[in-house]
Protein backbone atom coordinates (compact mmCIF):
# COMPACT_ATOMS: atom_id res chain seq x y z
CA UNK A 1 0.00 0.00 0.00
CA UNK A 2 2.83 2.41 0.89
CA UNK A 3 4.60 1.53 -2.36
CA UNK A 4 1.42 2.15 -4.36
CA UNK A 5 1.00 5.64 -2.87
CA UNK A 6 4.68 6.43 -3.51
CA UNK A 7 4.52 5.33 -7.15
CA UNK A 8 1.27 7.23 -7.72
CA UNK A 9 2.62 10.43 -6.17
CA UNK A 10 5.86 10.32 -8.19
CA UNK A 11 3.91 9.70 -11.38
CA UNK A 12 1.64 12.67 -10.62
CA UNK A 13 4.62 14.93 -9.84
CA UNK A 14 6.43 13.92 -13.04
CA UNK A 15 3.25 14.56 -15.07
CA UNK A 16 2.90 17.95 -13.39
CA UNK A 17 6.52 18.84 -14.22
CA UNK A 18 5.94 17.81 -17.84
CA UNK A 19 2.80 19.95 -18.24
CA UNK A 20 4.48 22.91 -16.50
CA UNK A 21 7.33 22.86 -19.03
CA UNK A 22 4.92 22.34 -21.95
CA UNK A 23 2.88 25.38 -20.90
CA UNK A 24 5.97 27.58 -20.54
CA UNK A 25 7.28 26.37 -23.91
CA UNK A 26 3.94 27.31 -25.48
CA UNK A 27 4.17 30.74 -23.85
CA UNK A 28 7.45 31.30 -25.72
CA UNK A 29 6.57 29.64 -29.04
CA UNK A 30 2.98 30.76 -29.67
CA UNK A 31 2.56 33.58 -32.24
CA UNK A 32 0.18 36.07 -30.56
CA UNK A 33 -1.30 36.99 -27.21
CA UNK A 34 -4.55 34.96 -27.30
CA UNK A 35 -2.78 31.72 -28.20
CA UNK A 36 -0.24 32.50 -25.49
CA UNK A 37 -3.08 32.75 -22.97
CA UNK A 38 -4.23 29.32 -24.13
CA UNK A 39 -0.71 27.93 -23.56
CA UNK A 40 -0.36 29.58 -20.15
CA UNK A 41 -3.60 27.97 -18.96
CA UNK A 42 -1.96 24.54 -19.44
CA UNK A 43 0.56 25.48 -16.74
CA UNK A 44 -2.15 26.96 -14.52
CA UNK A 45 -4.52 23.98 -14.62
CA UNK A 46 -2.83 20.69 -15.52
CA UNK A 47 0.71 21.50 -14.28
CA UNK A 48 -0.35 22.98 -10.96
CA UNK A 49 -3.14 20.41 -10.49
CA UNK A 50 -0.93 17.36 -10.97
CA UNK A 51 1.91 18.82 -8.86
CA UNK A 52 -0.45 19.65 -5.98
CA UNK A 53 -2.14 16.22 -6.14
CA UNK A 54 1.27 14.54 -6.07
CA UNK A 55 2.34 16.63 -3.08
CA UNK A 56 -0.97 15.78 -1.34
CA UNK A 57 -0.19 12.06 -1.67
CA UNK A 58 3.31 12.70 -0.25
CA UNK A 59 2.01 14.70 2.72
CA UNK A 60 -0.57 12.13 3.81
CA UNK A 61 -3.62 13.10 5.85
CA UNK A 62 -2.55 16.28 7.64
CA UNK A 63 -2.88 20.07 7.76
CA UNK A 64 -0.42 20.30 4.85
CA UNK A 65 -2.89 18.47 2.60
CA UNK A 66 -5.64 20.89 3.59
CA UNK A 67 -3.38 23.85 2.73
CA UNK A 68 -2.52 22.26 -0.63
CA UNK A 69 -6.21 21.73 -1.42
CA UNK A 70 -6.94 25.35 -0.50
CA UNK A 71 -4.14 26.42 -2.85
CA UNK A 72 -5.70 24.37 -5.66
CA UNK A 73 -9.13 25.89 -4.92
CA UNK A 74 -7.55 29.35 -5.07
CA UNK A 75 -6.09 28.58 -8.50
CA UNK A 76 -9.38 27.16 -9.77
CA UNK A 77 -11.15 30.40 -8.85
CA UNK A 78 -8.54 33.07 -9.66
CA UNK A 79 -6.92 31.89 -12.90
CA UNK A 80 -10.10 32.06 -15.04
CA UNK A 81 -10.85 35.53 -13.61
CA UNK A 82 -7.39 36.83 -14.53
CA UNK A 83 -7.46 35.26 -18.01
CA UNK A 84 -10.92 36.65 -18.72
CA UNK A 85 -9.92 40.15 -17.57
CA UNK A 86 -6.76 39.96 -19.69
CA UNK A 87 -8.66 38.88 -22.83
CA UNK A 88 -11.26 41.60 -22.27
CA UNK A 89 -8.54 44.25 -21.85
CA UNK A 90 -6.84 43.00 -25.05
CA UNK A 91 -10.07 43.31 -27.05
CA UNK A 92 -10.80 46.71 -25.52
CA UNK A 93 -7.35 47.96 -26.56
CA UNK A 94 -7.90 46.73 -30.14
CA UNK A 95 -5.70 43.62 -30.10
CA UNK A 96 -7.63 41.17 -32.29
CA UNK A 97 -7.07 37.39 -32.50
CA UNK A 98 -5.30 36.36 -35.73
CA UNK A 99 -7.77 34.26 -37.73
CA UNK A 100 -6.96 31.69 -40.43
CA UNK A 101 -9.03 33.38 -43.17
CA UNK A 102 -7.23 36.69 -42.54
CA UNK A 103 -3.92 35.13 -43.51
CA UNK A 104 -3.36 33.09 -40.34
CA UNK A 105 -0.68 33.31 -37.71
CA UNK A 106 2.73 34.21 -39.03
CA UNK A 107 5.69 34.63 -36.72
CA UNK A 108 4.97 38.34 -36.30
CA UNK A 109 1.28 39.13 -36.77
CA UNK A 110 -0.17 42.46 -37.83
CA UNK A 111 -1.70 43.01 -34.41
CA UNK A 112 1.72 42.44 -32.82
CA UNK A 113 3.29 45.11 -34.99
CA UNK A 114 0.42 47.54 -34.44
CA UNK A 115 0.67 47.23 -30.66
CA UNK A 116 4.45 47.39 -30.48
CA UNK A 117 5.45 49.49 -27.47
CA UNK B 1 12.20 13.34 -7.11
CA UNK B 2 11.17 16.73 -5.74
CA UNK B 3 14.49 17.94 -7.17
CA UNK B 4 13.21 16.97 -10.65
CA UNK B 5 10.00 18.94 -10.07
CA UNK B 6 11.99 21.94 -8.79
CA UNK B 7 14.26 21.80 -11.86
CA UNK B 8 11.21 21.62 -14.16
CA UNK B 9 9.61 24.63 -12.47
CA UNK B 10 12.91 26.55 -12.76
CA UNK B 11 13.15 25.76 -16.51
CA UNK B 12 9.54 26.91 -16.95
CA UNK B 13 10.36 30.12 -15.01
CA UNK B 14 13.30 30.83 -17.33
CA UNK B 15 11.11 30.39 -20.42
CA UNK B 16 8.37 32.59 -18.94
CA UNK B 17 10.85 35.36 -18.08
CA UNK B 18 12.06 35.19 -21.70
CA UNK B 19 8.51 35.95 -22.81
CA UNK B 20 8.20 38.74 -20.23
CA UNK B 21 11.33 40.42 -21.61
CA UNK B 22 10.55 39.85 -25.33
CA UNK B 23 6.75 40.08 -25.40
CA UNK B 24 5.73 42.82 -27.85
CA UNK B 25 2.58 44.07 -26.08
CA UNK B 26 2.03 44.94 -22.45
CA UNK B 27 -0.54 42.11 -22.24
CA UNK B 28 2.11 39.51 -23.07
CA UNK B 29 4.18 40.86 -20.20
CA UNK B 30 1.19 40.78 -17.84
CA UNK B 31 0.40 37.19 -18.84
CA UNK B 32 4.02 36.23 -18.26
CA UNK B 33 4.00 38.05 -14.92
CA UNK B 34 0.92 36.12 -13.81
CA UNK B 35 2.54 32.82 -14.85
CA UNK B 36 5.73 33.77 -12.98
CA UNK B 37 3.57 34.23 -9.87
CA UNK B 38 1.96 30.80 -10.33
CA UNK B 39 5.34 29.14 -10.85
CA UNK B 40 6.80 30.92 -7.81
CA UNK B 41 4.01 29.45 -5.65
CA UNK B 42 4.73 25.96 -7.03
CA UNK B 43 8.47 26.47 -6.42
CA UNK B 44 7.73 27.46 -2.80
CA UNK B 45 5.73 24.27 -2.27
CA UNK B 46 8.20 21.96 -4.01
CA UNK B 47 11.28 23.41 -2.28
CA UNK B 48 9.41 23.24 1.02
CA UNK B 49 8.88 19.51 0.51
CA UNK B 50 12.46 19.10 -0.75
CA UNK B 51 13.94 20.56 2.44
CA UNK B 52 11.37 18.82 4.68
CA UNK B 53 9.64 22.04 5.77
CA UNK B 54 6.26 22.24 3.98
CA UNK B 55 5.23 25.24 6.14
CA UNK B 56 6.22 27.49 3.25
CA UNK B 57 2.77 26.79 1.78
CA UNK B 58 1.32 29.57 3.94
CA UNK B 59 3.50 32.04 2.07
CA UNK B 60 2.30 30.44 -1.16
CA UNK B 61 -1.36 31.04 -0.25
CA UNK B 62 -0.65 34.69 0.55
CA UNK B 63 1.29 35.10 -2.68
CA UNK B 64 -1.59 33.60 -4.66
CA UNK B 65 -3.97 36.27 -3.36
CA UNK B 66 -1.40 39.02 -4.04
CA UNK B 67 -0.90 37.70 -7.58
CA UNK B 68 -4.62 38.01 -8.38
CA UNK B 69 -4.91 41.55 -6.97
CA UNK B 70 -1.65 42.67 -8.60
CA UNK B 71 -2.56 41.48 -12.11
CA UNK B 72 -6.11 42.85 -11.93
CA UNK B 73 -4.96 46.25 -10.67
CA UNK B 74 -2.30 46.59 -13.40
CA UNK B 75 -4.94 45.63 -16.00
CA UNK B 76 -7.33 48.23 -14.60
CA UNK B 77 -4.59 50.84 -14.66
CA UNK B 78 -3.79 50.14 -18.32
CA UNK B 79 -7.44 50.14 -19.31
CA UNK B 80 -8.52 53.34 -17.57
CA UNK B 81 -5.21 55.08 -16.83
CA UNK B 82 -6.40 55.39 -13.25
CA UNK B 83 -6.90 52.97 -10.35
CA UNK B 84 -9.75 54.92 -8.73
CA UNK B 85 -11.77 55.03 -11.94
CA UNK B 86 -15.30 56.46 -11.89
CA UNK B 87 -17.34 54.26 -14.23
CA UNK B 88 -20.10 56.90 -14.67
CA UNK B 89 -17.69 59.56 -15.91
CA UNK B 90 -16.94 57.67 -19.15
CA UNK B 91 -20.08 56.63 -21.06
CA UNK B 92 -20.11 53.41 -23.08
CA UNK B 93 -17.63 51.41 -21.02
Amino acid sequence: MMLLVEVASWALILLGSFFTIVGALGLVRMPEVFTRMHAASVTDTLGVGFLILGMCLQAGLSLITLKLLFLMLLFVFTVPVVTHALAQACLHEGVEPALTHDGGCTRSTASDQRRQQ
Amino acid sequence: MFAVAAAAVLVALALTITRAIKGPTVFDRLLAGNTVGTLAIMLLGVVGFLTGRPEFLDIGLTYGLLNLIGTLSVLKFFRHGDLAHDSEAEPGT
